[in-house]
């Protein structure tokens, strides 16, 4: 706070110093001015946040076979249950301890990583194609693609998502494909819903008026005119719906409808520690811990964007 | 047109003008509200002649605005729908092509400059690249560097300095003047016969004003390019047309030479428009207006629409809308009383 009052203070009278005097040194203090406001920016970048994504969720899911060498699916049944490295009883070749089939949590916690990872890039990347394909059409065309779309969305909405999710997977069993699909479903409707109403402000931009005056078709339009005006919203809407996706991912294989056993994923985890809990807490502790710290940060990255990607909270900060 | 023409008034000679680029007749478009029809283009022609600028004037709602969106097949759907009527070009008629021919006339034949320059360009991209787009939509396989080169010589056709850095800016980087000029060169890159500039100088103050005027002529002058300029402001029309049209309730009710408008007017609404004009030599107490509010357009009167307003009005204009009559020139007024002198000449 301090520091932020003494900067604006000392900055004033040196750019109205710059405007009235040196002119022709004008473009090298513009460009100085904009370089500062943009490390500024930069300073105030949700920095733990994204230090929680790439060292909790990114790296793990990437490098997870060069970090650790323990077998994620495979224990040693003599090991079982072994506390973490700092409590007693504790060895540090389980850092976390281990499962009651003798599993190291982190092993599993790092490839957990990489299933939630997968779960959440694929399910948002189907979901934010769909919705913002109906969101667009929908919004610029209007009539019956509208109403259409419109009560798609609705539906939707409406569709109790861990119910579906059982239906489906006590009918065609458990596995990640079916998670993924049962997550897109349940996804795209708030892309959809969102892009629907930009667009309907978009379209009556004057920009858009001029493009058609200029002999643009509606694909064009859409494309050039309409889309990079939402992708703000899409960007920021992406971020905070990982979060989402991640819990219920979660809740789905804790009830056993997700990501089939014994892979590794966090909900899975948790579910397997329950009947534990009062012997080895570790076993649903650290997944639990996993998932709340991960979507906490992609909630609070995603509010930072969203706040960064508006011009006029930008100026405001 | 003249068909009752030199039957009322003055005999007058009709000037012969050359063929027309752009010809509209009977042009109706109406709107379909939650109220009723709207019929905001009733029955509209008129003729613009290569190289030539006409004005059309009106006031807030007298359909100037629909009937430019009409011309151009770009009103809004699905609310309203051209009815009827004929918009020729080049001699073929723009009312009867497909969407997909429609397309390619725009831009190449017939272009538009729209109201607000600061809401005309796309905020999100650089002027170059929404430059570049504007060209690349007729013209597809156009490589890079003509783009580019293509661009520099549309901005510098405009009189934009250092097109160069411009393309780099974004929209908000430039001034609104400067962003209008951009749209106009836009408009112009494919060198259209017809440009319609809708009410192009409002969002502009008065001294960018009159430099667009300006560059419009000027470049008129260079490519031989017709203007439709629409305006509410007589002093636009006074600067930068030929002819005007004057608008009310969806019909023209007259036009002809600018000249001959402004100094021999034959319909009462636009003796009226013209007597409302602010004037720098006389400084009346109030500025004289007109009494009344013009027709809802979902609900007109039979006989002439200004009739409930008008101060020379009889029993025949409430009862059927007016013939129109011709003078010199050209000059066409929808009015029963026309021909009569019904105020001192000037």
């Amino acid at each position: 706070m301090t520091t932020r009052e003494i900067r604006t203070g000392a900055g004033k009278p040196e750019a109205g110093l710059a405007t009235s005097a040196a002119l022709p040194r004008q473009p090298a203090d513009a460009q100085q001015v904009r370089g500062w406001r943009r490390l500024k920016r930069l300073e105030r970048m949700p920095w733990i946040s994204i230090s929680i994504i790439v060292f909790v969720l990114l790296l793990p899911a990437i490098f997870a076979d060069l970090i650790t060498t323990h077998d994620p699916l495979r224990g040693t049944l003599a090991d079982r249950l072994t506390p973490p490295a700092w409590i007693e009883g504790g060895t540090w070749s389980y850092p976390l301890g281990t499962d009651k089939q003798g599993r190291d949590m982190l092993t599993r916690l790092i490839y957990g990583a990489r299933i939630s990872l997968a779960v959440s890039t694929i399910t948002i990347f189907i979901g934010l194609v769909i919705g913002s394909i109906l969101g667009l059409l929908a919004g610029y065309f209007g009539g019956w693609t509208d109403r259409v779309v419109s009560w798609l969305i609705d539906t939707f909405f409406s569709l109790p998502g861990v119910l579906l999710a059982l239906v489906i997977v006590a009918a065609i069993g458990p596995s990640f494909v079916t998670i993924v699909v049962i997550l897109s479903v349940t996804i795209w409707a708030p892309f959809a819903r969102q892009v629907r109403g930009e667009t309907l402000s978009v379209r009556e931009a004057e920009f858009v008026a001029r493009a058609q005056v200029a002999g643009a078709g509606p694909g064009r339009i859409l494309a050039k005119h309409v889309l990079p005006n939402v992708a703000n919203t899409l960007i920021v809407m992406a971020t905070l719906q990982v979060g989402v996706v991640i819990i219920n991912e979660s809740s789905l294989s804790f009830i056993g409808a997700g990501i089939p056993r014994p892979n590794p994923s966090w909900g899975v985890m948790v579910a397997d520690g329950r009947d534990q809990i009062l012997i080895a807490w570790w076993i649903s502790f650290f997944p639990g811990l996993a998932i709340l710290l991960v979507v906490l940060a992609f909630n609070l990255t995603g509010d930072w964007l969203r706040d960064f990607l508006d011009p006029k909270l930008r100026q405001r900060q | 047109m003249s068909e009752a023409a030199a039957a009322k008034g003055p005999a007058k000679v009709r000037i012969n003008r050359p063929e027309p680029v752009l010809k509209v007749s009977d042009l109706k478009t109406y709107l379909y509200t939650r109220w009723g029809v709207t019929k905001a283009v009733d029955g509209v022609s008129f003729e613009v002649c290569p190289g030539e600028t006409l004005g059309i004037v009106g006031e807030s709602g007298s359909g100037k605005s629909m009937l430019a969106l009409s011309l151009v097949r770009l009103t809004p759907e699905p609310a309203s729908r051209i009815e009827s009527g004929q918009v020729i070009l080049n001699g073929r008629d723009l009312l009867a092509l497909s969407d997909k021919k429609m397309r390619e006339v725009r831009g190449t034949e017939i272009s538009m400059i729209l109201q607000d320059p600061q809401q005309s360009l796309n905020p999100v991209f650089r002027i170059g690249n929404q430059l570049a787009e504007a060209i690349r939509v007729h013209d597809t396989d156009a490589t890079r560097a003509e783009v580019y080169g293509r661009s520099i010589s549309a901005l510098e056709s405009v009189h934009v300095p250092a097109p160069e850095r411009r393309l780099r800016n974004y929209p908000h980087e430039i001034s609104g003047g400067m962003k209008q000029r951009v749209v106009g060169a836009m408009a112009l890159a494919f060198q259209p016969q017809v440009l319609i500039a809708d009410e192009p100088t409002t969002a502009l103050d008065v001294t960018i004003q009159a430099q667009y005027l300006r560059l419009l002529e000027e470049l008129q002058e260079r490519t031989g390019v017709s203007i439709v300029l629409i305006t509410h402001d007589f002093g636009v029309v006074a600067e930068a047309c030929d002819r005007v049209a004057v608008m009310y309730a969806g019909r023209i009710v007259e036009q002809g030479p600018v000249e001959e408008i402004f100094d021999n007017p034959r319909h009462p609404y636009t003796k009226a428009l013209l007597d409302s004009r602010p004037r720098v030599d006389v400084v009346p107490e109030r500025l004289p207006s007109i009494e009344g509010q013009p027709p809802a357009l979902n609900d007109l009167p039979a006989g002439c629409r200004f009739e409930p307003r008008c101060r020379y009005a009889e029993d025949r204009c409430r009862a059927a809308y007016p013939d129109v009559v011709g003078f010199y020139d050209n000059h066409l007024a929808a009015c029963w009383k026309a021909g009569e002198d019904l105020w001192p000449a000037r």
